[in-house]
């Protein structure tokens, strides 16, 4: 367990330092003038020349590259041009907005998408099975942002016009001020963004309880006279999970992204909506921070994943 | 938005037996060979849900290419606005009527013809970015597959990589950087998809390197690029076709999904995403707006995960054990 935990450090390591080169000479180095860029269309020759300057572009760039992990690695992340906040606290007070809604549609879209899988599972080609299926390909098959907006102008729109204010239409409310304000802004941009991803999981579940029930140790575990519950759920279960916790760690980037555009749609204030404003406002520094954050966040989090699913399959920390 | 393991239970189950066993009858009398891809085919055209599927993907198709004749019979160009007939007193747009048969966008143009040169891009974004994607990963997989060792190594791990970027988040700084086009939008979905059918292939090349029959044409003395695109290659293109398929559909939302955050093909020309993003503001007073290319965009990807799954259904026949269990 020691040497996989070891490696699987080092390869997240090894992540962040690609994507720090990769961000790095995207920003930096060629083929623009990031001093250019960063001055604006109308900046004069001499004020390029001070940017350049300030910014120590005019330094070697393995000097230039140094510097600037060093500032990361201090969490300074430079400064917004919009009103010159300092980049940090700005990502700061966007990060609940898109944790919380990051953290209950990955939640809800577990328990959807394995719910639906088992369920589909148990009975096989019955009409519950048919339904998940179509619905499995239907929502796989609706892009978030689509999904965002029917929900929008169903659930909103026609109940708010029928008279029932179930749901808001945008906005966001802080958890620590108002718990139920919260649920209740979210719960629309929660489904918009899980069902999509549910849809892969009943279909992931389905196949591997399908699989995992046919071996020979469930057989066992029936004819040893356990509840039917209890089988599926203690022994099948268990073992059918395992893929389902590989494939979350790799769709939690597809999280993110989904999380941006959700964010777009239902006007809520995270850093998927500032990162869409920074770049129509060129604003360079914001969308370096956004996305050194959002790596970040995904290389820890696959490591979290990795190290869940060791402690699951025994067999994993051998390979 | 990787490429899941979405199964066809629907086509599977209305079509339980290929047609070879239907046919056995006719088979008794004169006993007649059939190459593996001619069963598929058999079982593909015997299923409801993949001729259906086919028949809206041929349309669709046809809609795209025939855009400049449907806009003349229409009367109205894709970018042309009419602010007098297609707004109403107020400056919102006009509702399905005789002129606009699919209602009027924000800025009085033609729905209808939007939504049809719409499908251009999503059907090129969809097609090329799927095939460069899995042009790439095939070459990637095969090579790292075949040759394993350090060069196995390198590219599973630069494939790992890739697997862990936040992806939609490159795109937007990297179209932040270039500025938004659709040749950007489509590099930037094949270069974020190549890796998964990469490690697919690599895996099937892994387990294909081992037979009998690439080690007869190494005995034979066949070179290690004949052995790849000769012996190898063949086993691998019904995955690949598969992949392709699917692949289609994610790249095609993908696509979508950059165009509505304004990331994608730049505006005034129509994309079903820019025009979803055009509609946002104004879904409380013009649903058309929202709901034909919405619905456009959704048939399309979801003919095509149809059709990818019950080809995979008919070139994978193993498939068909899962439904029996």
């Amino acid at each position: 367990m020691g040497a996989f935990l070891v490696r699987r450090v080092l390869f997240g390591l090894l992540v962040l330092w690609i994507i720090s080169v990769v961000v790095f000479v995207m920003f930096f180095v060629a083929p623009h003038d990031p001093a250019r860029l960063l001055a604006g269309r109308q900046a004069t020759a001499s004020e390029i020349l001070a940017i350049r300057h300030n910014l120590g572009l005019d330094r070697p760039i393995l000097e230039q590259y140094g510097s600037w992990v060093w500032k990361l690695v201090h969490g300074d992340l430079g400064f917004s041009y919009r009103g010159s906040v300092p980049v940090r606290d700005l990502l700061g007070s966007r990060i609940p907005v898109t944790a919380s809604l990051a953290f209950g549609a990955a939640v809800i879209w577990l328990v959807i998408g394995v719910g639906a899988g088992v369920l589909a599972a148990i009975k096989p080609r019955t009409i519950a099975d048919r339904l998940v299926t179509f619905f499995a390909l239907f929502f796989y098959s609706m892009p978030t942002f689509l999904l965002g907006l029917f929900f929008l102008f169903f659930f909103f729109f026609k109940l708010y016009t029928a008279g029932f204010h179930l749901f808001p239409g945008s906005g966001y409310v802080n958890l620590k001020d108002d718990p139920l304000g919260w649920a209740d802004h979210l719960i629309l941009p929660w489904f918009a963004l899980a069902l999509v991803t549910a849809a892969v999981y009943s279909r992931l579940t389905r196949g591997t309880m399908l699989d995992v029930l046919g071996e020979d140790y469930i057989r066992t575990a029936r004819s040893k006279g356990i509840s039917e519950g209890r089988v599926i759920v203690r022994h099948a279960l268990r073992s059918a999970l395992t893929p389902v916790v590989t494939q979350f760690g790799i769709d939690l980037g597809a999280l993110l992204g989904g999380a941006i555009v959700t964010e777009n749609v239902f006007g809520l204030p995270g850093l998927g909506q500032l990162a869409v404003q920074s770049i129509s406002d060129q604003n360079l520094p914001v969308i370096i921070g956004i996305v050194i954050v959002a790596s970040l966040f995904i290389v820890v989090a696959n490591m979290c994943v990795d190290l869940l699913y060791a402690v699951l399959d025994p067999r994993v920390r051998l390979t | 938005m990787s490429v899941s393991s979405i199964d066809p239970a629907q086509s599977a189950l209305s079509a339980p037996e290929p047609s070879t066993f239907g046919e056995e009858g006719e088979a008794a009398k004169e006993i007649q060979g059939r190459s593996p891809w001619q069963l598929a085919w058999a079982r593909l055209r015997q299923d409801k849900v993949a001729i259906g599927s086919a028949v809206v993907i041929l349309l669709i198709t046809l809609v795209a290419i025939g855009a400049p004749l449907i806009a003349h019979l229409v009367g109205h160009g894709p970018g042309d606005t009419y602010p007098f007939i297609g707004e109403d007193s107020y400056g919102l747009p006009i509702g399905p009527n005789r002129t606009f048969l699919l209602g009027a966008d924000d800025l009085g143009r033609d729905v209808l013809v939007r939504v049809v040169y719409g499908a251009r891009v999503s059907l090129i974004a969809g097609v090329v970015a799927s095939a460069l994607a899995v042009l790439a990963g095939g070459i990637v997989g095969m090579l790292a597959g075949y040759f394993g060792t350090a060069v196995d190594t390198a590219l599973s791990r630069f494939m790992d990589v890739i697997l862990s970027f936040p992806l939609l988040l490159f795109a937007i700084a990297l179209v932040s950087l270039v500025g938004p086009s659709l040749t950007v939008s489509i590099a930037v979905i094949a270069f974020f998809s190549w890796a998964v059918v990469g490690r697919i292939v690599r895996g099937q090349t892994l387990s294909l390197r081992e037979k009998e029959f690439v080690e007869a044409a190494r005995s034979l003395g066949a070179s290690d690029l004949r052995i790849i695109f000769v012996d190898i290659l063949p086993n691998l293109v019904a995955p690949l076709i598969v992949y392709a398929t699917l692949l289609i559909p994610a790249s095609i939302v993908f696509e979508a999904t950059l165009s509505f955050l304004g990331l994608g093909v730049v505006p005034p020309t129509p994309t079903w995403g820019n025009m979803l993003s055009d509609s946002l503001p104004y879904y409380k007073v013009a649903w058309w707006f929202m709901l034909f290319p919405g619905g456009a965009l959704l048939i399309t990807t979801l003919a095509f995960n149809l059709l990818g799954d019950s080809v995979r259904d008919a070139l994978d026949p193993r498939y068909a054990r899962l439904f029996k269990a």
